[in-house]
């Protein structure tokens, strides 16, 4: 079968996330970068989806040059195939975002035949909007389900599950299909020292696609403001309990 | 015109709004006089009870949207259903909760019409030169600022920033029934199955949370916050690294990419809190840290803190409730 996983880069913050002067974006000139542990689950779910039915997996991201570190990244975990949107830097709106996967699947699927599965992470780290990969599923006609924690795929169909608190539902769809996919549908694997080998000599694809923009535009970022708190430091050991247990008493979670 | 997603649940006296539907439904008002709601009849609510619920928040109506493929949850059906009743009755701004179906079901109808959809607003105002709205990024650790353009406006409501208010002279909304049309394809993403996972206190409701991190250092490390955790009736909580080494399962993982959390007390013990941690953890009321690091993020948080080592201060704390 074959699966595509899609990413998106951005910055892993400190305890704070630092701006630009002009308050439009998050200064990441010091920062490191990664994927959202949702899409990290993504690309380990596509390796082993083609470990167990064979296939190809592919990695695609839409976004800046730069992002080829996190293509590499899943490469080295046992990603076949990269592929690499580019954008002008800026962070597209969900609806630009969309038609470019769109665009990009489209040839992608022309050159190698179609997708069995599609799968984005439940939502980007950074932006959150909730719908780049249902905007993909439904210019595709495929469905789509969100939230998921567990995939199984058995013939023409996947057997998917997402939790709702205290109960988990359960649906089948017909493939091929997409996904949105939540932290905790698998425990994705460290690179292996060959894995970092293969992924340092793999070639980057480039799909070159755009898509008009969208109607939202971004005016400003700001950092909620910090509630400033007096901590109260009860002690240094077991000498504190006896006041941590006042604590649990004034509060009435303990009686 | 706005129209309101609205959701239900079982309540203590019939069945009502979901809380987030409440405070979707408390935006609107301020937005416009004209609120509606639309909410799926899947043959299990009473929607006489659900429009008087409505009518207490603001919504001069009810729609409720029936057909055989709706009585159970998919995205696919309970959209094209939205779809249909927002084309006929033509509404300006379309709002939802930003929950899992609410944000689910109004992505699919902004993507069916290439419309704009902004998730997870907090504040949403309307001058001549179009919306102008503030919603959270990082899972609530940044606000943005955006203009939005559009025929229709489709904004999904971030749960628990607005305050859910009922209106003075309350009256019940006004129940009108839709037959509405869908194509059978959409019965492909409806639930098939709901089983039952857990019974215990749900993370996201308990009035306690113990949470553990990388300072528990082991599975077994979680014994002793389990007990205190059953002490106080509440639930063990965890940081991703806990996840990622195989202690926890991920159902336990609270923040950004996790459960938000909401207690009285959250009890942190070794964590460090990264701000994707504390995207879940910063409703709790109050926050004991335990931690060996006094400048630790989680220390500076917290109303109290115990400086020193988890694996001797959790133990002697619960020795000491036990034997009280
Ligand atoms: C996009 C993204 C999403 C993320 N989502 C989440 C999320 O949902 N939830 C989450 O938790 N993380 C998330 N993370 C990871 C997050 O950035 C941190 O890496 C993680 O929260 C750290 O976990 P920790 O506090 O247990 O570990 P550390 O940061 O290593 O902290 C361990 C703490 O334990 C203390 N300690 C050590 N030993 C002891 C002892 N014996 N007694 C007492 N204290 C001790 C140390 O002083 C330290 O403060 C996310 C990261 C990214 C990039």
């Amino acid at each position: 079968m074959r699966v595509l996983a899609c990413i998106k880069r951005v910055p892993i913050p400190g305890a704070k996330i630092p701006l630009t002067d002009d308050g439009t974006a998050v200064d990441d000139e010091r920062l490191g970068h990664t994927v959202s542990p949702h899409e990290e689950c993504a690309v380990e779910e596509a390796v082993r989806l083609v470990e167990a039915h064979g296939g190809t997996s592919t990695v695609l991201t839409v976004g800046p040059p730069d992002a080829e570190e996190q293509l590499r990244a899943a490469v080295s975990t046992g990603v076949d195939q990269a592929v690499l949107v580019p954008t002008d830097g800026a962070d597209w709106d969900p609806q630009r975002t969309a038609a470019a996967v769109v665009a990009a699947i489209g040839e992608l699927e022309q050159a190698d035949g179609p997708f069995d599965l599609v799968l984005f992470g439940n939502e980007s780290a950074d932006a959150g909007g909730f719908q780049v990969g249902i905007r993909v599923a439904v210019a595709l006609g495929r469905p789509m389900v969100q939230g998921i924690k567990e995939v199984e795929v058995d013939g023409d169909t996947v057997r998917v599950s997402r939790p709702t608190g205290t109960t988990s539902e359960v649906y089948e769809l017909p493939l091929p299909a997409c996904l949105g996919v939540r932290e905790g549908l698998n425990l994705p694997r460290y690179p292996t020292m060959r894995g970092r080998l293969v992924s340092r000599k793999a070639t980057i694809a480039e799909v070159t696609v755009d898509g008009p923009a969208g109607g939202q535009s971004l005016v400003a970022l700001e950092s909620p403001p910090e509630q400033e708190v007096e901590t109260e430091v009860l002690g240094s050991g077991p000498e504190a309990i006896e006041r941590v247990i006042s604590v649990l008493e004034d509060l009435k979670v303990l009686t | 015109m706005i129209v309101v997603f609205v959701e239900t649940t079982a309540g203590d006296d019939g069945d009502v709004l979901a809380g987030p539907s409440r405070q979707a439904l408390t935006l609107a008002r301020s937005l416009d006089d004209d609120v509606v709601a639309v909410a799926v009849d899947d043959g299990e609510v009473d929607l006489d009870e659900v429009a008087e619920d409505a009518g207490r928040y603001g919504a001069v109506q009810l729609h409720g949207a029936w057909h055989d493929l709706l009585d159970r949850y998919g995205p696919e059906s309970w959209a094209a259903a939205l779809d249909g009743l927002v084309e006929e009755l033509a509404p300006g701004v379309v709002l939802a909760a930003g929950t899992e179906r609410g944000g689910e079901v109004l992505a699919h109808v902004a993507a069916r019409r290439d419309l704009p959809l902004v998730a997870n607003v907090t504040h949403a105002e309307a001058d001549d030169a179009g919306w102008r709205l503030q919603r959270v990024r990082w899972g609530g650790s940044l606000f943005e600022h955006t203009r939005l353009e559009a025929e229709r406006v489709l904004l999904t409501v971030q749960p628990h920033a607005v305050d859910a208010v009922e209106v003075v002279d309350p009256a019940a909304a006004e129940l009108v029934e839709h037959d509405v049309e869908l194509d059978d394809v959409v019965a492909r993403t409806r639930v098939v199955e709901e089983v039952v996972t857990s019974t215990g206190v749900s993370l996201a409701t308990a009035p306690v949370v113990v949470g553990g991190g990388r300072g528990v250092g082991s599975a077994e490390g979680f014994a002793d916050l389990e007990r205190l955790a059953g002490l106080l009736g509440g639930a063990v909580g965890c940081s991703r690294v806990a996840t990622n080494n195989g202690w926890r399962p991920h159902r336990d993982q609270v923040g950004q990419t996790g459960t938000a959390i909401a207690p009285t007390i959250y009890i942190a013990c070794g964590i460090s809190g990264a701000i994707q941690h504390w995207a879940g953890a910063k409703s709790a009321k109050h926050v004991l840290a335990i931690n060996t690091d006094a400048e630790a993020n989680m220390v500076a948080r917290a109303d109290w803190a115990v400086v020193g080592d988890l694996h001797q201060v959790v133990p002697a704390l619960v020795a000491a409730i036990e034997a009280r």
